[in-house]
């Protein structure tokens, strides 16, 4: 598919090659290293003593906590969506695979009031649950509901492709075989959606630990019990804490860019195992 | 491969489950979907309207609204062009050549994905804030960027910054190169070959990189309340603004604002569909 | 008789052309039988009939004297050998051989030992724990087999299992398979387009056209008498001449045969003549003009050579000589040459190619 290292006849190499590190060099790692050398400017008490405080654990704790349940809950309703947009025809079923990508393009702000004013007492939701005895709105549970939302489409779009592109002939060998329906599903579907699910789940998770906008008007933002970890940093940014502030990003970061390398390190290890090589015979 | 007679596909025996399981999971699956997607996407214009059309207008036509709706364009006439530039650059280096650093190229390109908005937002702050590495100097020149109509922009771009290449590079990945090499070796140019043979190949998935990019500008939340300082009427965009009445408790104001986006939304997966549509029946 | 298939109708379409249409045949035991056709012949629906894959429409299949027109899939007991292999890619090769053994959920011990013994007739001993990814082609379909294998399945189906190889390693199989066969025993049903891989390895030849069975019987059979033109065409790369009855023996160049009972004086009659079936020699004097042809072109193919003659009558037929021969015979192109036919099989009629 790809020309190899020869002779390049197409041309606008060096161009593209230019103009693309200059403008990743401008807008995304120079100001991104700002980050990085303010980071490492702090001292090891003064970057302990902010990440370390209880308010800032909590956060942690609650960013982490919820984005890990929104991530899971994903990872069972995606796959379950993506299944019967896969596998089975109903009326409408066009609109609703559109419709799965909706998060992508809401705005977060839009999603996080809508909730709001959905899960809040007098809302559609809220209405319900009060009377029951819940609450969502301002709780831990309305920011895991509000991450669920954001990170939807990951596990669906993720997973979609891998599922159609299953050979029906594999299904079919494992059936000559001896293998029920539901044993096909478990020993033959399952195990090669996998990969493709736990890339999902990584990804959903990762947005929702840095989401923001949809989280702040659900959470209630009450330190210690409802105050995620991005909404911290603007409270420092607000007190001028720079140095606060900083800290507290640079361990989100660090963790973010982990993720990002243990998903390439999976679809990597995933191509080379399991990716069939052309055949030589 | 050789030619092979192949059964009809339609009657392969696919693992399905019984009827009521499949039923189940689809009434499942829409159930959830419902409860997600669809009742919040009511809420927005049924909330929008509680006061009337009227009243809906108003709050769309007022003074401040306008100057947000203005300063949401100019943020994403701004952003979208620029990024639209870089992606078609950056997918066509990285589908068409092999280099050292393409695959740091390809990772660093996504950065902005796994990167918290507001950590994005700080990064400006960092750089060109009251206290950061360049705030004396822009102080001295009386250059205002950060609670500023720059920053707003800078964060824009920053944050919508893969769109393009991440639609339009699989695209042209899929599509090789052996036109290309046909219209060079016609004796078309470079710039020639680009713009009558590449383009109107990838022109589909360019647009549907520029509608996501452009929603996402037009929509960012946590980068731009970083950096904007929400000064009303100078440096609110349409989502801080919805923030804003919200906050007021101007409940069908904020939900008239969060409309607007909300279309746009709407817009914008009509189009994917319709590009899906187009590829598959291309 | 081992598979005895009857009046099988198959149709994708309700009212549409049946894709399988009132088939009829049957498959010795511990042989391996070909279904021969070309492309849309309904050779993959059978054989997918007959796994069970697709449910027919009417008519029977009995599996070792077992009626199993209606058996699910799974309790057919039949190994498949798809064409695209369909491995589990996410399975190592041994777990792909245990698969079906654990399905039956025998003793482990018992798997063990049977994948090890599988491994060894297909000679991966070594690869038992690479992934289906890690292997080539010939290797990937050899896992195809002891994974069919390894359920001792009464009946092996193999569809095209050489179609997604290269020549060389097409060949090198097709003598692996005969083999394989001699080894296991195993009721082999095969399907294919490539007539000669029918001929060589199989022991009973089913010629499918347009969903039917146009012919059955041993490789030589079909060779030497085909039944229909569609047979004698299909089969051993024949030419077509056209020729006349006259008293009652059908006319084609130097050649007179048998005319079929039927035919009536003047009749027209087509003469499908293989390449080796026809002798050159150079024109000796008072030879009839009609059989004598002009080389119209020369191939070399290793062994023999190819000569494509231009008849009088207009009509081109190749054949082949063997490479002594063609050396000793010194003709080039453009020569006329005297084209002896030896051998010719009749049809009354005009049948079109």
């Amino acid at each position: 598919m790809h020309s190899s290292a020869r002779r390049r006849v197409l041309p606008g190499f060096g161009l593209t090659l230019g103009l693309s590190w200059l403008y990743l060099g401008l807008i995304v790692l120079l100001p991104l290293s700002g980050l990085f050398l303010k980071t490492f400017s702090l001292s090891w008490a003064q970057f302990w003593d902010t990440v370390a405080a209880p308010r800032v654990l909590a956060a942690y704790r609650l960013s982490f906590g919820a984005a890990l349940a929104a991530a899971l809950l994903n990872a069972v309703f995606g796959l379950l969506v993506a299944w019967v947009l896969v596998r089975y025809r109903f009326p409408g079923k066009a609109l609703v695979d559109a419709l799965v990508d909706l998060p992508f393009a809401l705005p977060t702000a839009v999603a996080g009031l809508t909730l709001t004013t959905l899960y809040s007492r007098n809302g559609w939701y809220g209405q319900h649950l009060e009377a029951l005895g819940f609450q969502v709105a301002f709780t831990p549970v309305g920011i895991v509901i509000a991450l669920t939302f954001i990170g939807l489409p990951f596990v669906v779009r993720t997973v979609q492709p891998v599922l159609e592109d299953i050979d029906a002939d594999v299904e079919e060998a494992a059936a000559t075989l001896g293998a029920t329906p539901w044993q096909v599903f478990t020993r033959v579907l399952f195990p090669s959606v996998m990969p493709a699910l736990l890339s999902g789940f990584t990804l959903a998770f990762a947005r929702a630990i840095g989401e923001y906008g949809s989280v702040v008007f659900i959470s209630g933002n009450m330190p210690m019990k409802t105050e995620i970890a991005p909404l911290l940093i603007i409270t420092r940014l607000e007190q001028y804490d720079y140095a606060g502030a900083t800290a507290i990003a640079g361990v989100m970061l660090a963790v973010s860019f982990a993720m990002l390398l243990a998903v390439n390190l999976l679809q990597r290890w995933t191509h080379r195992r399991f990716e069939t090589r052309p055949g030589t015979g | 491969m050789h030619p092979t007679s192949h059964a009809p596909r339609r009657n392969r025996r696919l693992v399905s489950g019984p009827a009521p399981v499949r039923w189940l999971l689809i009434a499942v699956a829409l159930a959830f979907l419902g409860f997600f997607l669809v009742v919040p996407l009511v809420a927005v214009f049924t909330y929008a309207l509680q006061k009337g059309v009227g009243a809906y207008f108003d709050a769309i036509l007022e003074p401040e609204s306008w100057s947000a709706i203005r300063l949401t364009l100019l943020a994403a006439a701004i952003a979208v062009p620029l990024n639209l530039v870089f992606g078609l650059a950056a997918a066509w280096l990285i589908a068409r050549f092999r280099f050292p650093g393409r695959d740091v190229l390809l990772t660093l390109i996504d950065l902005p994905f796994s990167v918290s908005p507001v950590i994005a937002g700080l990064v400006f702050v960092l750089l060109f804030g009251r206290q950061g590495w360049l705030g004396p100097w822009l102080a001295e020149h009386d250059i205002h960027i950060i609670f500023a109509v720059p920053g707003i922009v800078l964060a824009t771009v920053f944050v919508t910054f893969p769109f393009v290449v991440r639609e339009v590079l699989p695209i042209m990945q899929a599509q090789g190169h052996d036109e290309e090499e046909a219209a060079l070796s016609l004796g078309a140019s470079g710039w020639r070959t680009f713009l009558h043979v590449t383009l109107p190949k990838v022109k589909w998935g360019v647009l549907y990189g520029v509608l996501l990019c452009n929603a996402r500008a037009m929509g960012e939340f946590g980068a731009v309340s970083v950096v904007s300082g929400h000064v009303r009427g100078v440096t609110n965009t349409l989502p801080l603004h919805a923030e804003i009445l919200y906050n007021e408790y101007n409940l069908a104001g904020a939900f008239a604002v969060a409309s607007l986006l909300t279309v746009l939304a709407l817009v914008t997966l009509a189009v994917k569909k319709y590009v899906e549509w187009k590829a598959e029946s291309a | 008789m081992s598979v005895v298939v009857e009046q099988l109708t198959k149709r994708f379409t309700s009212g549409g052309t049946p894709a399988v249409s009132d088939v009829s045949f049957h498959a010795p035991s511990a042989a391996i039988t070909t279904l021969l056709g070309p492309s849309g012949a309904g050779k993959s629906t059978l054989l997918r009939l007959i796994a069970g894959l697709e449910l027919p429409d009417s008519g029977s299949v009995r599996i070792e004297g077992v009626e199993c027109t209606h058996l699910p899939v799974q309790k057919r007991g039949i190994g498949v050998v798809f064409q695209s292999y369909a491995l589990f890619k996410h399975m190592t090769v041994r777990q792909n051989i245990a698969f079906g053994l654990e399905t039956r959920k025998l003793p482990r011990g018992e798997i063990e030992a049977r994948v090890d013994e599988m491994l060894k007739l297909v000679q991966l001993e070594e690869l038992g724990k690479r992934y289906p990814g890690q292997l080539s082609g010939g290797q990937r379909q050899r896992v195809a087999f002891a994974r069919a294998l390894a359920i001792q399945p009464k009946l092996l189906l193999l569809d095209e299992p050489f179609g997604a190889l290269d020549s060389r390693v097409r060949v090198e199989l097709r003598e692996w398979l005969q083999s394989l066969h001699e080894q296991t025993g195993v009721t082999t049903l095969l399907v294919t387009h490539d007539q000669e891989e029918a001929l060589e390895i199989s022991q009973h030849v089913v010629v499918l056209s347009d969903g039917r069975v146009a012919q059955a019987g041993p490789p030589e059979e079909i060779y030497d008498r085909p039944a229909t033109p569609f047979v004698a065409s299909f089969v051993g790369g024949t030419s077509v001449l056209r020729g006349r009855v006259r008293s009652g023996r059908a006319e084609v160049g130097t050649l007179v045969v048998e005319a079929p009972q039927s035919a009536r004086e003047g009749e027209a009659v087509q003469a499908f003549v293989r390449p080796h079936d026809i002798k050159i020699a150079k024109p000796a004097n008072g030879s009839n003009e009609l059989t004598t042809g002009r080389v119209e072109r020369l191939k070399s193919v290793g062994g023999y050579v190819k000569v494509l003659l231009k008849l009088p009558s207009g009509e081109t037929v190749t054949v082949e000589v063997p490479r002594a021969e063609f050396d000793d015979l010194g003709v080039v192109e453009g020569d006329h040459v005297h084209a002896d036919v030896r051998m010719a099989k009749v049809f009354l009629g005009d049948f079109a190619i």
